[in-house]
């Protein structure tokens, strides 16, 4: 748990978050604090709660028990302010097969109210290398490509919390690179990252805190080079 | 105000994917069609028969045609997790339903003009003098019928056996919308008198417009995760 | 430990009452002049379509309160009472046609409080079904309180167009009016079978209610086990 932060207003945070379905539970008892200006590596084993634990942070899952707070207030109070401060990447890629990038990202900047939306559209097909194929129906694009347009949609907004569950699934060499240095400047524009990999040296080279889960808990929360690997039973194989 | 951008966006959005994919509304009208056709097969009408069981059949083919578009409303936001992708956008869920709706009315209205248009040619039938009055009866018919729809076609994709919830969550709800607007036609075509016709219309236009608002005020529930 | 007490006493009265509305029924109640002895279902079908029409009301309290409060206890008060009235409703359905064949000839007829009723039934399918479909059962609480809601507006709409209807279309009404002449002593029976049935619902809504809340015990016992 970071030091003592003090009273931010800007935190985006779990409160004794629970989540079940049913007989299984995905979330058990989840305190968290993200403030802006982190970067947060969610690792752990397949059915850890990692996606939920996200989904929960974005709001898009509501808790079974327990609350989420963004600033101290309750998101689902007010879910419209906190949802213009989130950008969520998944597995499914939010995106329109009949349209092209750029229509699905237009579309996105008219939900998010953007002003100046075509210079935010260039701005973020630029940044992850995908406007020379923006005019294409998307359900035509790789898979690759896909991911690429669906990350452009989230940062479109540019919001204060990222969160990304495993981004770097179907992206090639290079645009796995290019991601983790777009990734790498997020908290020195005083953003925060969340997010979950695979590929535990990656998120390590991204990433300055951890949060280790396993079966619906966190099993350590503190920064990443304190962190007791072998007790996580976290290593290269 | 924005929420009226949204609510015209998706509405859009909406109209655009169908014309790119085409999947939704050709069915609608074939199936409308369809539906005229079977009945002139089943019941071999003679003139003052086809005044008696026109409006019903008129109202089966919009109200199943009707169903196979808001099945399909959703199903196309299933794909890649769109309709989550408007969960997390900072918008009224209320613009969604509008949105929607909207997109909804344009196909079902389309429908019911092509099933109009074949069954005046197949029964020999002129709808123009009572053109007005069925134009009122029908766009209110469709708000209420579809407000529902577009509810319950949120709601069923979340069920296992969705093709066969929404016809079961939309009949109970909707017949009386649709029996309000089958005597409304009924009085429409045979000319009744202007008072009565438009007594008619009021009636389908409440029942409607009080499905439309509770419908309006719940979607954001059957949205929730 | 769970409370014993109240519901043996709720079971105990119930019973008592029940037998009591038996015994009017049967020795209490005049024979109806034209129909006979058949007419006495009458008592257990009216009381039956009473219980059934306020079951839904209590399945739209129960999802009012439960999107209100978020209250677990709500939601299982508004299934309970959405499947102790389906029950009710199948018997109107069932005692209705059982009644009018050897009274009036004839099994079914559309006319206004039959049609009704069908529809209540279908209401009641809805809302059940969907809670028996759904691909994640955490959500059942919050659609089926939108199913009983809008099916409830359904309800009070069919309540008032069927009176419209009837004024438009008039048809014989089957079942006679309730205020066509009955012998004192019938509606006495009426009342008091009505008094029992409803009686009866509230026992069983509220075992079912029990039964729900041990689900979810045993339900979350699981879920620590599995930790």
């Amino acid at each position: 748990m970071p030091a003592d932060a003090p009273q931010n207003s800007k935190a985006l945070e779990l409160r004794d978050v629970s989540k079940y379905f049913g007989e299984l539970a995905a979330l058990r008892d989840v305190v968290l604090r993200v403030e802006p200006g982190e970067a947060v590596l969610v690792y752990g084993p397949n059915g850890a709660g990692k996606t939920t634990l996200l989904r929960t942070l974005a709001s898009l899952s509501r808790p079974t028990e327990g609350q989420v707070l963004l600033g101290g207030e309750d998101v689902h109070r007010n879910p419209i302010a906190s949802k213009a401060r989130v950008g969520f990447v998944s597995h499914s890629t939010f995106l329109y097969g009949e349209l092209s990038g750029r229509e699905n990202l237009r579309f996105a900047a008219t939900l998010f109210g953007l002003d100046d939306a075509e210079r935010r559209i260039d701005a973020a097909l630029d940044l992850f290398a995908v406007r020379d194929r923006a005019a294409e129906p998307v359900r035509g694009l790789s898979r690759g490509l896909q991911q690429r347009v669906s990350l452009a949609r989230a940062f479109l907004h540019s919001p204060g919390f990222l969160l990304l569950d495993e981004p770097f699934t179907g992206l090639d060499a290079a645009a796995s690179r290019s991601l983790e240095a777009i990734l790498a400047r997020l908290p020195d524009e005083g953003k925060a990252l969340v997010f979950s990999t695979h590929d535990f040296e990656q998120g390590a080279a991204l990433a300055r805190r951890l949060v280790a889960m396993e079966g619906g808990r966190v099993r350590y929360d503190g920064p990443l080079r304190l962190a007791p690997l072998e007790s996580l039973r976290i290593g290269v194989e | 105000m924005r929420s009226l951008n949204v609510v015209w966006a998706i509405f859009v959005k909406d109209l655009r994917v169908e014309w790119r994919s085409r999947e939704t509304f050709l069915p609608m009208c074939v199936f409308g069609i369809v539906v005229v056709f079977l009945f002139n097969f089943a019941f071999e009408m003679a003139r003052e028969e086809t005044l008696r069981l026109l409006p019903g059949l008129l109202w089966i083919a919009f109200a199943f045609s009707g169903i196979l578009g808001f099945t399909r409303s959703f199903a196309a936001e299933r794909e890649n997790a769109c309709l989550e992708g408007l969960t997390l956008a900072p918008i009224d869920p209320g613009a969604i339903f509008a949105g929607k709706l909207l997109a909804n009315l344009v196909f079902l209205g389309v429908t019911e003009a092509v099933v109009v248009f074949a069954a005046a040619v197949w029964y020999n039938f002129s709808f123009l003098p009572s053109l007005g009055a069925l134009a009122a009866i029908v766009f209110f018919g469709t708000l209420g019928y579809a407000a529902l729809g577009t509810i319950f076609g949120a709601i069923a994709a979340n069920t296992r056996m969705r093709e066969v919830m929404l016809p079961l969550l939309q009949f109970p709800v909707a017949f009386w919308v649709l029996m309000l607007a089958v005597d409304a036609t009924s009085d429409a075509l045979r000319g009744a008198p202007r008072g009565e016709i438009a007594r008619g219309v009021f009636r389908v236009a409440g029942v409607s417009v009080v499905f439309a608002v509770v419908s309006f005020l719940l979607f954001e529930y059957a949205l929730e995760e | 430990m769970r409370n014993a007490f109240t519901p043996a006493v709720h079971l105990a009265v119930t019973l008592a009452w029940l037998i009591v509305a038996l015994f009017m029924i049967f020795l209490y109640a005049p024979q109806e002049l034209t129909m006979g002895e058949v007419q006495r279902i009458f008592y257990v079908h009216f009381s039956c379509a009473i219980t059934a029409l306020l079951g839904y009301c209590f399945v739209f309290l129960g999802s009012m309160t439960y999107l209100a409060r978020r209250s677990r206890r709500a939601d299982d008060f508004a299934h309970a009472a959405a499947e102790v009235g389906f029950v009710f409703c199948c018997a109107v359905l069932v005692t209705g046609p059982l009644w009018a064949k050897p009274a009036w000839g004839i099994w079914w007829t559309w006319d206004a409080r039959l049609t009704s009723t069908f529809i209540l039934w279908l209401l009641y399918i809805a809302y059940l079904m969907l809670r028996v479909y759904l691909v994640n059962p955490g959500r059942a609480e919050v659609l089926s309180a939108v199913v009983g809601i809008i099916g409830f507006v359904d309800a009070v709409i069919d309540y008032m167009a069927i009176r419209w209807w009837r004024t438009q279309h008039p048809q014989p009404v089957i079942g006679g009016g309730s205020g066509s002449g009955l012998d004192p002593r019938m509606w006495q029976t009426a009342f008091v079978t009505l008094g029992a049935f409803l009686c009866l619902y509230g026992y069983l809504v509220r075992q079912r209610m029990a039964v729900a809340e041990t689900r979810r015990d045993l339900v979350a016992l699981r879920r620590d086990i599995a930790a």
